[in-house]
């Protein structure tokens, strides 16, 4: 079978990117496939359309290849292609729509208050501060509402540093959401095909929780898979996941990010293609599950081919 | 525009190998069994996301001021197509051969040619040719730094020795800078405490002319001053000085190492900023001592440097004409200095400071402290600009509010276009953080300095 390897592309989350491609790419090659590498640049379609490859696995993160662009794309062009289709994706890079799609379906999630750039510009939103404080308390979380890393992520800790932090948010996109700080452990839930894989738990070494660079450099943060859980617990965790799956309208893979704190899990965001690296959570997973690199990517192919023949 | 020599051959016309060759199965497990064998030095890597910021600087579209590229466009190509031309039908078989690690004779020659036009006279014996300044950065810090060892540097220092640095697990320590280079009073302070604590630093590592990345130049009487610092106290001072030849303005001052004499500043040279980057071929002097040391560093480094490089730049100089050039890149570089400071002018908010270079590549502007620069260059490239974040020229976390701004890569017109779209992102920032504090007053103003232009460099308080 050919399959084109999508991966790179423009976004701030390129290495990583790369790094999920190149292992795709390995392992699509040890089952036989022809492989075909796509830099995703602006000849992106046309390479495609010339390639005429039976599958696109995705391996692009962030903008375009993360928001449902891409895969826009390929519906036009007729590509089958791997992961949640374009809808999913676009919910699901979104955080705050992403968050009142689970609060309507009963997924408990932190809460929240999401504006645009214009809300603070030209509406004078910063006058509602006392509301957001009373409803979010402090040291609350400010990130951008769309991303899929943690650039711009901050916190703050009392309102003197929420306006610092509201700017870094901004510059990576043009609505910031504000969002209360759930203290707990950090879990993350890969599901494949609507299917729980084992939960992994991310423990940063460093002080530094939300590092962008420390999630990605080996020995910087710990993981823990299986995740060391009371029975009841895991269950309630991978729930939650699913759930959050079933709301956001997911095929084929993608991983939940959750908080365990005193109440219990709560989501945080749904990432449509999450790392594929040698150090990533949803390989991890796999591989804890009995699902090796290989036949996990045979599996999202696979997962590929059956929803486009579903729809034709 | 005729070709240009740097550019590779199309791919096309290479031998198609596969591409791939990497075994399929390195898993988590096989990475922290890696990651237990890496050294301690590994762990100061740069950050994942600078590296995919600057990746997406490096793209077409994108007005870069952030590198420090000098422009090898104007280098006449017929001249190095005769040059290396005249290699190979004379010299082929000694031009492809090992060379002396200290260098050629002729080399050295060429080396003080440059350094007699700022007034230095070095001992060919105390010169060593290295590859590129950088490897001469490498081989001072191997040569002198155990781990632990103090080093200290000015605050902003140039990015690329911090790396060195870490890899040889020396303790930075950051002196700040004004429009008059480095503070040597706090300089003094600094090592008054450290005598104190009993400890000795290895070198004073300084950029004292159009210092990268702050623009600004060591004055006179601080010149001075260092010298007999570093003679009564018994320290050596390492001298980078890449910029020297590139004034555009002003009366030059003397080196330290003319001042010195060459016993207590041990200086850095190099050919990239004069006239290439990718022959890599810098130097050192050094007092005997210390050069033998050097020199054992080296062959374990490399054992010489390229010899088809110093072949080239012996037939440049026999030409010559290079002075002639390093002319012809001052007016260059001089009009687009012009060019950027007057943008900067036109386009960033009141609250921006920034440097008046007289020389050099760069300058340093500081905005408001609630602007991160990092985050800004995230959103400067949706807009195709960069610049260099401020705080990779600190080992502390300071500089997060300022940025380098390079302006001898791009042309004119990308400069004025590049700086009036930096500017209208900082607008943006700055009219945010406004709205953002409306019961408080307005976006607090950064206190300028009199002259509004030159830049008082602070001491940010908070860091650490």
């Amino acid at each position: 079978m050919k399959v084109a390897v999508l991966k790179g592309g423009r976004s701030l989350e390129r290495q990583v990117s790369l790094r999920s491609g190149a292992r795709v790419e390995d392992a699509l090659e040890s089952l036989g496939h022809e492989v075909v590498t796509v830099d995703a640049g602006d000849d992106l379609v046309r390479r495609l359309k010339h390639a005429r490859p039976d599958v696109a696995f995705i391996a692009l993160h962030g903008a375009d290849g993360e928001d449902g662009t891409v895969q826009e794309l390929l519906e036009i062009i007729g590509i089958p292609y791997t992961g949640p289709g374009v809808a999913a994706c676009r919910r699901a890079m979104d955080k705050p729509a992403a968050k009142e799609i689970m609060r309507a379906a009963g997924v408990p999630t932190p809460e929240w208050v999401s504006f645009s750039q214009t809300a603070f510009s030209q509406l004078g939103a910063a006058d509602a501060m006392e509301e957001i404080e009373a409803l979010l308390g402090f040291p609350l979380v400010v990130k951008p509402a769309r991303g899929g890393s943690s650039l711009g992520v901050r916190f703050a800790a009392s309102r003197d540093e929420v306006p610092r932090a509201i700017v870094s948010a901004l510059s990576y996109d043009d609505r910031v959401m504000l969002e209360r700080h759930v203290r707990g452990r950090e879990l993350a839930v890969s599901v494949l095909d609507g299917n729980p894989l084992p939960i992994v738990e991310v423990r940063p070494r460093d002080e530094d929780l939300y590092s962008y660079d420390a999630r990605y450099e080996i020995g910087r943060t710990e993981f823990i898979c299986p995740a060391q859980l009371e029975p009841d617990v895991a269950a309630a965790v991978r729930d939650a996941a699913v759930a959050t799956w079933r709301a956001i309208g997911c095929e084929g893979f993608a991983r939940v990010d959750l908080i365990l704190g005193d109440d219990g899990p709560q989501v945080l965001e749904v990432n449509a293609v999450p790392g594929l690296t040698d150090t990533s959570l949803l390989p991890m997973a796999a591989e804890a599950g009995g699902l090796p690199f290989e036949e996990l990517c045979d599996r999202i192919v696979e997962l590929a081919l059956k929803r486009s023949r579903a729809a034709a | 525009m005729t070709e240009r020599p740097e550019h590779e051959p199309a791919p096309a016309q290479r031998p198609q190998t596969p591409a791939r060759q990497r075994r399929a199965h390195t898993t988590a497990r096989d990475l922290e069994r890696y990651a237990g064998l890496f050294a301690d030095r590994t762990k100061v890597m740069r950050s994942s996301a600078m590296r995919d910021m600057m990746e997406i600087t490096a793209r077409p579209e994108v007005i870069s001021l952030a590198g420090g590229l000098p422009d090898t466009s104007t280098f006449p190509s017929d001249s190095f197509a005769a040059q290396m031309t005249r290699i190979a039908q004379e010299s082929a078989a000694q031009a492809l051969q090992y060379g002396p690690t200290e260098g050629f004779a002729r080399t050295k020659e060429c080396i003080r040619e440059v350094m007699g036009a700022e007034g230095m006279n070095p001992d060919p014996d105390d010169i060593i040719v290295t590859t590129g300044g950088q490897q001469a950065l490498d081989l001072i810090t191997k040569t002198l730094v155990n781990p632990g060892d103090v080093v200290i540097a000015e605050g902003p220092t140039y990015p690329g020795v911090l790396p060195t640095l870490y890899a040889y697990e020396a303790q930075t320590l950051q002196v700040e800078v004004d429009e008059d280079g480095m503070r040597v009073d706090l300089l003094e302070e600094l090592l008054d405490r450290l005598h104190a604590e009993g400890r000795r630093p290895k070198f004073i590592y300084t950029v004292p002319s159009f210092q990268n990345p702050a623009g600004v130049t060591l004055s006179d009487e601080r010149r001075r001053r260092l010298v007999e610092i570093a003679r009564e106290r018994e320290l050596l001072v390492v001298e980078d000085n890449p910029y020297g030849l590139l004034r555009y303005e002003g009366e030059p001052e003397d080196t330290l190492y003319k001042l010195d004499g060459g016993d207590f500043v041990i200086y850095l040279g190099t050919f990239s900023k004069i006239l290439s980057p990718g022959i890599r071929l810098g130097w050192l002097c050094a007092p005997p001592p210390v050069m033998e040391k050097v020199v054992l560093g080296k062959q374990s480094s490399d054992l010489c440097t390229s010899t088809l490089s110093q072949y080239f730049v012996d037939e440049y100089f026999a030409e010559g004409r290079w002075m002639a050039y390093i002319e012809s890149l001052r007016g260059v570089y001089r009009s687009r200095r012009d060019v950027m400071l007057d943008a900067l002018e036109r386009h960033f908010p009141t609250e921006a400071t920034w440097s008046r270079p007289e020389g050099g590549l760069f300058l340093w502007a500081t905005l408001p402290s609630y602007i991160d620069t990092t985050d800004l260059l995230a959103r400067a490239l949706r807009d195709n600009v960069a610049f260099v974040p401020g705080a990779g020229a600190f080992v502390d976390g300071r500089g997060q509010s300022s940025m380098r701004l390079n302006f001898s890569a791009a042309n004119e017109d990308e400069i004025r276009e590049g700086i009036r779209r930096i500017g209208r992102v900082i607008a943006e920032q700055v009219e945010l953080y406004g709205a953002l504090n409306r019961d408080a007053e307005p976006a607090p103003r950064e206190e300028s300095g009199p002259g509004g232009e030159v830049v008082p460099m602070r001491r940010r308080p908070g860091s650490r």
